[in-house]
């Protein structure tokens, strides 16, 4: 019924599952992304979900990308519609030539279907109905089902989704062996009623590597345990609420004294948002590496105690897996809209120290080097992940670990030290760098101790109002921050093949989107050096770039261009210079996307010589 | 700059404690206080319980809010760190410190606008969490710092020093700690030393949260007629339940204590405290019968003080995390890390 040639491709395709939030499908559409990486095909798969728990629509959206584009495409070749109440506009998404997948056992009007489009039905309700009577076990079965159907007509090899449905429910030999045999029923269902395989198809490849799969979230908190944390005090919000769970989950494991069995950590779930950053700073002040997962509304609630983290110079970490704002915004959809909120956060002046990790493997890094920088800096450190990252399941490079590694407890003066007799001024630039040096509370019984607090004081941390005294305080705090910029992670510079007056600046999780990009940039003619920027403070390279190139763009996902806004704050350059590429809808920016925004802008810039900006 | 040190000088007839301190060691800065506030008396009764126990002072941190309260931890303990934090935030801060080493003694000093307003939820969440700690308001039913408006302790009647009548009700913060389910609750009177200073000492070898709810006149906003809070007030309407001594490493009852009318408890740490009962019927290990002890003496007015329940047996929240013995803030890597080879097999996990 075809008027429009069927796609036909291997290993380069989008498939959508479109499901009802808590209908149990989460996990089979995992297990279908899962069995596309064991054929050896990377993917890249993304959870739509809404912000309730029960009834709403969600969406999983599996990438199968040979070519290994970590980024979201957009569009969808072939889109599995288990959801009744969305199937008009899930039907209207599918590329022309895609595949529909449904549920056949009802059947359906001739008009909900497209005449460009393969329609494949399968009575999923008929066959799962007939084989359970258990109502839980028909509405997960019958994912299951569907996963065996797909294997089919993908081409799988099933004995791959086998194996992973051995390691997940092993040592439950009854689960195994009835979600192997739901496998088959759709899987023969689909290879005795329909013609497979279809034009989408799985082949097997050697593209994965050693590569692993994990969400960002769960690699922030590995990067806590490695990092050597051990308080974490936390208050529940979407997305980073997994953070805390699995660092809960990995304490557990792998931090109880074998002897005793107890604990080497403390966990606490606050009350809210200022507890749980209160008890952050509690336990840093008196020498323990400690940090807070939350999402924007919690940063609003915190940032009274950032101001006293800056300014006290207490170490804090904090990891912010940002949603889309402002207040309660889209609370499950992903956004890089916090930027200024946590550069500038609290009253007075402030600057922070941001970190943005591209994928989970440098989430695991640039945590575990977190609690360093806190303690070296004696500051708050934002871990600036967002939804994306934080609760999508990425490939990336295996976690890495060096064994050699002592903790950097910063400038930390012992009894020792002050036995010595060493001049100890709390806030005393000995160095040179604007760091000080401070003693963890009980060192000494005469030397060393000091009063904290948020008031001004002077070098000794003694109470002072005296405005010449402030200044200074202020004006060390500047040089402690230009410190940070060449102990932050550096920006990384990739250059066009010939020369280019052209830039792009981008951070976190754009990185995968915006590497595909070039490459459909380049095939548009338009040649960008790229500079990914890993840290605020911005190193001198930041500078640089932006001198080195006529026009910048700036890409990110805001609707402000915050990093934009930043950057000719703290660099002080002419805005006209900074293009900025933004995109806030909630879902992650593509590289169809970027490329479309600055192949157009640069087409633009070749017609048209830009006039001289007025400023 | 108000900042004021104290002279060095110290008088070598000083008397001095086990450890060989003088009262001097248990000192801070100057007060920049009111001459004659309320909150100074009980620096004074922290220097004198902290000097009785034999505490090494900087074993002690001090941890406070914002107001004038808050700012006493500099005018005791010079030897010991202290923390200004924010404004109702104190228990929160002393909660993380505590977690971070639990072998120091935590001090969280506030003032009622900072418990009962502010912080009202932290006050109730580090109490009901067991946080070792003396936790101690410093309560004047105003706000000092910020000169004279009604506090959430004020008493509902109660008049400011404009002649401005508080219509609201008050929060009783005893009441509350009973509540939530702390194991040490006391109150007491800044110008009662002689019942405050054991309370003190008595608290801080509680393991568990402790809560000490100190009238504490402020001279400058709340010391007038029909306020609740001035000393003449509270002189008159002060129901004392029972007074104590606080015994460490000597023998527990002492001769003058009538039989009868004393009651010994042990602490964890090894101290005693004996009771000497005023009220003979009261019982400290009842917290319901505490609870409505209390609620029926604040009915005819009267402020009932002394040590209103203690749980000898208390758990604190390290125990309930079940945490190592060792202070968190000294593990090193090499306690700390899963190390590589792990890691590795958690990659394996992961393809
Ligand atoms: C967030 C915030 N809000 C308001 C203030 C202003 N403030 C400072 S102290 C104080 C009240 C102090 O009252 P209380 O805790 O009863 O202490 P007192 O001064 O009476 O001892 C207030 C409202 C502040 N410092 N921070
Ligand atoms: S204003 Fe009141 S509470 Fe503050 S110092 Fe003066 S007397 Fe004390």
């Amino acid at each position: 019924m075809s008027d429009k040639k069927p796609i036909s491709s291997v290993n380069d395709f989008v498939v959508r599952f479109a499901n009802v939030n808590g209908s149990g499908s989460a996990s089979a559409n995992e297990m279908f992304a899962r069995a596309i990486l064991r054929h050896g095909v990377p993917v890249s798969p993304r959870n739509i979900f809404p912000s309730n728990i029960q009834g709403l629509p969600t969406w999983y959206e599996v990438r199968v990308t040979e070519a290994g584009h970590l980024g979201a495409r957009g569009g969808v070749d072939m889109m599995v519609a288990m959801n009744p109440q969305t199937w008009d506009k899930d039907v209207a998404g599918i590329e022309p030539g895609g595949y529909l997948f449904y549920d056949s056992t009802k059947p359906m009007p001739s008009t909900k279907f497209r005449d460009d489009i393969t329609v494949i039905g399968v009575p999923l309700t008929a066959i799962t109905n007939s084989t359970y009577t258990d109502p839980r076990q028909r509405q997960l079965f019958k994912n299951i089902i569907y996963l065996g159907a797909l294997s089919a007509l993908l081409e799988m090899d099933p004995k791959l989704i086998e194996q992973l449905i051995g390691e997940q429910y092993k040592g439950k030999e009854k689960l195994l062996s009835s979600n192997v045999h739901a496998l088959h029923l759709g899987r023969d269902w689909a290879l005795q009623n329909l013609k497979c395989p279809i034009g989408l198809r799985v082949r097997k490849s050697d593209k994965v590597g050693d590569r692993i799969f994990i969400e960002g979230n769960s690699a922030a908190a590995l990067g806590a345990v490695y990092g050597g944390a051990t308080v974490c005090a936390w208050y529940p919000i979407t997305p980073s609420s997994s953070v805390a769970e699995a660092f809960t989950a990995h304490c557990k494991k792998y931090r109880h004294d074998p002897e005793t069995g107890k604990a080497k950590y403390a966990i606490v779930q606050g009350e809210d948002e200022l507890a749980s950053i209160g008890i952050v700073i509690g336990a840093s002040w008196n020498g323990a590496r400690a940090f807070t997962a939350t999402s924007g509304p919690g940063i609003s609630l915190m940032t009274e105690f950032i101001g006293l983290s800056y300014f006290a110079e207490i170490p804090a970490v904090i990891m912010n897996i940002q949603r889309a704002g402002p207040s309660t915004g889209m609370p499950t959809r992903t956004q890089q809209c916090d930027i200024i909120a946590c550069a500038y956060a609290s009253h007075g002046d402030t600057k922070h120290v941001l970190l943005f990790p591209e994928d989970p493997a440098e989430a695991f890094e640039f945590a575990a080097a977190a609690f360093d920088l806190a303690e070296r800096i004696q500051t708050t450190i934002f871990l600036m992940l967002d939804l994306d990252i934080g609760m999508n399941h990425r490939l990336c490079r295996p976690l890495k670990w060096d064994d050699a590694k002592q903790y950097d407890r910063g400038k930390v003066m012992t009894a020792e030290m002050l036995e010595e007799g060493r001049d100890f001024g709390r806030y005393l630039d000995v160095d040179g760098d604007g760091i000080p040096y401070r003693t963890y509370p009980g060192t000494h019984p005469t030397k060393g101790s000091y009063f904290t607090r948020g008031t001004s004081r002077d070098r000794y941390a003694r109470y002072s109002e005296e405005g010449s005294v402030y200044a200074d305080n202020m004006q060390r705090l500047v040089r402690k921050f230009e410190t940070a910029q060449d102990l932050v992670p550096r920006p990384l510079q990739a250059n066009a093949e010939r020369p280019t007056k052209y830039g792009v600046i981008y951070f976190g999780s754009t990185s995968p989107a915006m590497d595909e990009a070039i490459g459909l940039l380049e095939a548009r003619g338009h040649q960008l050096d790229r500079l990914r920027i890993r840290a605020f403070p911005f190193h001198s390279s930041v500078a640089s770039f932006l001198a080195e190139h006529d026009f910048v763009y700036v890409v990110e996902q805001n609707r402000d261009s915050q990093l934009r806004q930043l950057i000719v704050n703290e660099n002080g350059i002419d805005p006209v210079r900074l293009v900025p590429i933004v995109h806030y809808d909630g879902t992650p920016i593509t590289a169809r996307y970027i490329a479309k925004a600055i192949g157009d802008h640069q087409d633009h810039l070749k017609v048209t010589p830009l006039r001289k900006a007025v400023s | 700059m108000t900042y004021i040190a104290k002279p060095k000088f110290s008088h070598p007839g000083l008397k001095k404690n086990d450890l060989g301190y003088t009262h001097r060691d248990y000192e801070g800065k100057i007060s920049t206080l009111c001459a004659g506030c309320g909150h100074d008396s009980i620096t004074a009764s922290i220097i004198e319980a902290c000097y009785e126990l034999s505490i090494e002072p900087h074993r002690v941190a001090k941890i406070s809010g914002i107001g004038c309260s808050s700012k006493t931890p500099d005018y005791f303990l010079g030897n010991s760190h202290g923390f200004n934090s924010v404004h109702g935030r104190m228990p929160s801060v002393l909660t993380g410190a505590n977690l971070a080493n639990r072998d120091l003694i935590y001090l969280g000093v506030s003032g009622d606008g900072d418990s009962a307003s502010i912080g009202f939820g932290q006050f109730a969440h580090s109490i009901r969490r067991g946080v070792n700690m003396t936790y101690i308001v410093e309560n004047n039913g105003v706000y000092g710092l910020t000169k004279g408006q009604f506090s959430a302790t004020a008493d509902r009647g109660s008049k400011s020093k404009k002649g401005v009548t508080n219509t609201d009700n008050a929060i009783d913060l005893v009441a509350i700690a009973l509540q939530l389910g702390a194991t040490f609750v006391a109150r007491s009177f800044s110008g009662d030393k002689t019942q405050l200073v054991p309370l003190i000492a008595a608290a801080i070898g509680h393991k568990g949260a402790s809560f000490i709810d100190v009238i504490s006149p402020c001279i400058a906003f709340n010391n007038h007629a029909g306020s609740t809070k001035s000393f003449d007030y509270v002189r008159e309407h002060n129901d004392a339940v029972n007074r104590l001594d606080v015994l460490v490493g000597r023998d527990p009852i002492a001769v003058d204590y009538a039989p009868g009318t004393v009651q010994v408890v042990e602490q964890h740490d090894g101290s005693k405290i004996a009771l000497r009962k005023i009220d003979a019927d009261y019982d400290p290990h009842d917290r319901l019968g505490a609870q409505t002890f209390l609620a029926r003496h604040a009915a005819k007015g009267q402020i009932v003080t002394g040590l209103l329940y203690v749980d000898p047996d208390a758990e604190d929240l390290h125990s309930h995390l079940n945490t190592v013995e060792t202070p968190l803030n000294t593990l090193e890597a090499d306690m700390l890390c899963p190390g590589s080879s792990v890691l590795d097999k958690i990659n394996a996990s992961l393809r």
